[in-house]
């Protein structure tokens, strides 16, 4: 066999993953995938093992609800063929190992620096001297973006080739967030920590990178959360998806220049953030999901509080929804705008609304389940144009699906709430990795322990690793005074990807 | 027209009267408390995950606490954490809050330069800045200027450009790769200017005090006008703090 088949949160010895040959290893993966739109690859990386580096391939099944691992032992110096020639999906994976490693793909279409990591191979690429894409040409300009924006929003830098008023071309430059938080993981030894670590992935998901934490640390232990930590951690998901995509639904109004839509779900956010508060103490929350205890046990009056919330919620945001969606002035700014096609999303392997929005059925919490979702009969909401419109809409309807999933887990909370119970020291020499569907998508963390059960390596893959280009493809042909909605209709993580 | 009006009917009233007196509802961890019980010292000082707490005399720093609320759960008659969401500083070791205190937070008014009030009493523009900031700062940042907090109608706003602002707020611990950018903003921003530090990250480095990929030699070239804490910063922090370094002292 040349792969293992894992399912979600599983730990398994890291002997267990077949060791193959390069070839072996490029045909395995790549033909995983190939042609096949429900495959993509969650998790690809290499870490030093024995002078030579160890590369892991994960492959998820969205069908069988599977995982297919494989690893390969390269040499720093070895010349690759690479997967990206075959299967574009691959393409910042293989940035990342080339950037960390110095591992030389020979027919990678774009082996530039990802996100100019501290501890990459070659310190002479610095941000400073990226190699945009140009072309010479008397009619072109080109628009430089950032790193530091006009808004209150994390750095990047864009650069535009534009034709007139036309987009032709746009490159993100990426890196400027790098905390050096892989690493980090491994340096700080204490829980608590590591913990915080995770709160601080992209403190707009951080519901979503601590319960991915608290998943591979919890299995590695071999803890099994009682249902009152998985209730709420599922609410808390579901919750988080509410408050962000309603704030997005006031920033892309913010970006056509609506006022009214702009205020109004600005506003609405605040009662759902500040129920976090109630909560948990943090109207992000903060300190919520902690790896193997319940930390805010939820009662009922809590539940009673919540529904109050959203019986005063719900009749404002759907009639704000309505004025908005009837507006020819807001139509005309969302539909046919930054169009990403389904072949396109399938080709980059986009996750999350960025793969929903062009018909591609991919979502966790009906392929790879976790948590309570077995129980809640979740339907992926699916549009089809890839448009502004269709991730505008999947917002509107997704914060309707997420009220009605909470609305069902109230029927029935749980009433024995677990008592704190000490986490055994996680197995040695083990492998875990974990998928969590945050708001944005697909979260992915991976872990490996060496033989003290100590972290030998930490990966992370946000959701937005991918689908920055999905936004760097969408805006092509559209006009530069489109980017804003564009961007926001997407709203990626800097810090997410930067790590 | 009809609809529209209808709308903003049905909104009544959003805003918060007076930011200044406001109670935030549920569980908010502001100011702590540290009582005069006997405990584990050693033990209470480990459990902190960004050493905030320290010993002789204890206290702890909010300026690298994450208000994560660990102390308080494990040791719950030893430290409290407060409603009170007052929390910023114009000095540094303002931020220790020592064992048996319990005074409002305030600014040293002696340490506020007199040009601020002057200048910026009426009308405060400031620049943002995130410098590995997670995003969660700088949604509250937005939030402050939301219809609720609505600190514009203290003519405190945030502009688009370094040159149209009147200082700059920063966020996050400084990455190595931001280290350029926030120098090349903080230059073109014309003099007087103030520096504001929003959130455990930026004034401490917080979780990320010991990461090799932060660089923070920026800070220590400039005085820092004010320090505002919060994992993230609350908008009622930030606007209190920033009031009360611009409003006239008595």
């Amino acid at each position: 066999m040349n792969y293992i088949t894992i399912s979600n949160n599983q730990t398994i010895p890291i002997s267990d993953i077949p060791e193959i040959n390069y070839d072996t290893f490029f045909d395995t993966n790549t033909s995983f995938i190939y042609d096949n739109v429900e495959r993509h690859c969650v998790n690809y990386y290499g870490y030093q093992f024995n002078n030579r580096i160890k590369l892991i391939c994960c492959i998820a099944d969205d069908n069988t609800h599977e995982i297919f691992v494989s690893s390969c032992l390269v040499h720093q110096t070895d010349k690759l063929s690479s997967f990206t020639a075959k299967l574009f999906c691959f393409e910042k994976f293989e940035r990342e190992i080339h950037e960390n490693f110095g591992i030389d793909y020979v027919d990678h279409p774009w082996l530039k620096p990802l996100r100019y990591a501290h501890n990459r191979f070659d310190k002479s690429k610095q941000n400073a001297n990226y190699q945009f894409y140009s072309i010479d040409s008397d009619e072109l300009h080109e628009v430089g973006v950032g790193p530091i924006h006009a808004g209150i929003i994390e750095p990047g830098h864009f650069r535009f080739i534009c034709n007139g008023e036309q987009i032709l071309h746009l490159e993100i430059q990426l890196g400027y967030q790098h905390r050096g938080i892989e690493q980090y993981f491994l340096e700080k030894k204490n829980l608590l920590q590591r913990a915080t670590i995770a709160e601080n992935i992209a403190g707009d998901t951080v519901v979503g990178h601590t319960t991915a934490f608290s998943h591979i640390w919890e299995s590695l232990c071999g803890f099994k959360a009682h249902r009152d930590i998985q209730f709420a951690r599922t609410l808390a998901l579901e919750l988080e998806r509410v408050a962000v995509h309603t704030g997005d639904l006031s920033a892309v109004c913010t970006d056509i220049a609506y006022q009214l839509g702009s205020s109004v779900f600005g506003r609405l956010r605040t009662p759902i953030i500040n129920y976090f508060q109630e909560w948990s103490g943090n109207r992000l929350a903060k300190g919520l999901i902690r790896p193997g205890r319940n930390q805010f046990p939820f009662s009922k009056l809590l539940g009673e509080r919540l529904k109050e919330v959203f019986d005063k919620f719900e009749p404002d945001f759907t009639e704000m929804n309505e004025e908005l969606f009837s507006l020819p002035s807001a139509l005309s700014r969302f539909e046919r705008t930054g169009v990403v096609s389904f072949d396109d999303v399938s080709k980059i392997g986009t996750v999350g609304m960025s793969a929903r929005m062009s018909g591609v059925n991919r979502d966790i919490r009906v392929s790879h389940l976790y948590c309570l979702y077995p129980e809640l009969n979740h339907e992926p909401i699916i549009k089809h144009h890839g448009d502004v419109y269709s991730r505008v809409q999947i917002r509107k309807h997704e914060v309707w699906q997420s009220i009605k999933h909470i609305r069902n887990l109230l029927n029935s909370i749980p009433e024995e709430i677990s008592a704190d119970s000490t986490l055994n020291k996680p197995k040695p020499n083990s492998f875990t990795l974990s998928l969590v569907e945050g708001w944005r998508g697909e979260i992915c963390h991976c872990a490996i322990t060496d033989v003290n059960g100590d972290l030998l390596h930490y990966k992370v893959k946000d959701p937005s690793f991918h689908n920055w280009l999905a936004l760097a493809l969408a805006v092509r042909n559209n006009e530069i005074s489109d980017f804003p909605v564009c961007n926001k209709s997407f709203n990626l993580s800097y810090c997410g990807h930067d790590l | 027209m009809f609809n529209n009006v209808k709308i903003l009917y049905h909104q009544g009233k959003q805003f918060i009267p007076d930011v200044t007196t406001v109670e935030v509802p549920g569980i908010f961890r502001g100011r702590p408390i540290i009582s005069l019980e006997k405990v584990d010292q050693s033990k209470f000082v480990e459990l902190c995950p960004t050493d905030a707490i320290s010993q002789n005399p204890l206290c702890i720093d909010l300026g690298k606490c994450t208000f994560c609320g660990e102390c308080a759960r494990v040791f719950p008659n030893k430290i409290s954490f407060t409603k009170d969401y007052k929390l910023s500083v114009n000095k540094r070791e303002n931020l220790i809050i020592k064992e048996g205190e319990d005074q409002p937070i305030e600014l040293n008014s002696e340490l506020i330069r007199k040009e601020i009030h002057k200048m910026f009493g009426g009308s405060l523009k400031l620049r943002q800045i995130s410098a590995g900031g997670d995003n969660s700062c700088e949604a509250e940042l937005n939030a402050a200027g939301n219809v609720n907090f609505d600190m514009g109608r203290f003519g405190i706003e945030f502009v688009a450009s370094p040159r149209h602002a009147d200082g700059i707020v920063i966020t996050g611990p400084i990455s190595e790769n931001m280290a350029e950018p926030v120098q090349i903003c903080y230059d073109a921003t014309p003099n007087p200017k103030i520096i504001i530090l929003a959130g455990t990250d930026a004034i401490s480095g917080g979780i990320f005090l010991e990461s090799k990929a932060i660089n923070r030699s920026f800070l220590e070239k400039y005085p820092i006008d004010l320090y505002i804490p919060g994992n993230p910063v609350h908008p009622l922090t930030f606007i209190n703090g920033v009031l009360g370094l611009i409003s006239r002292k008595k």
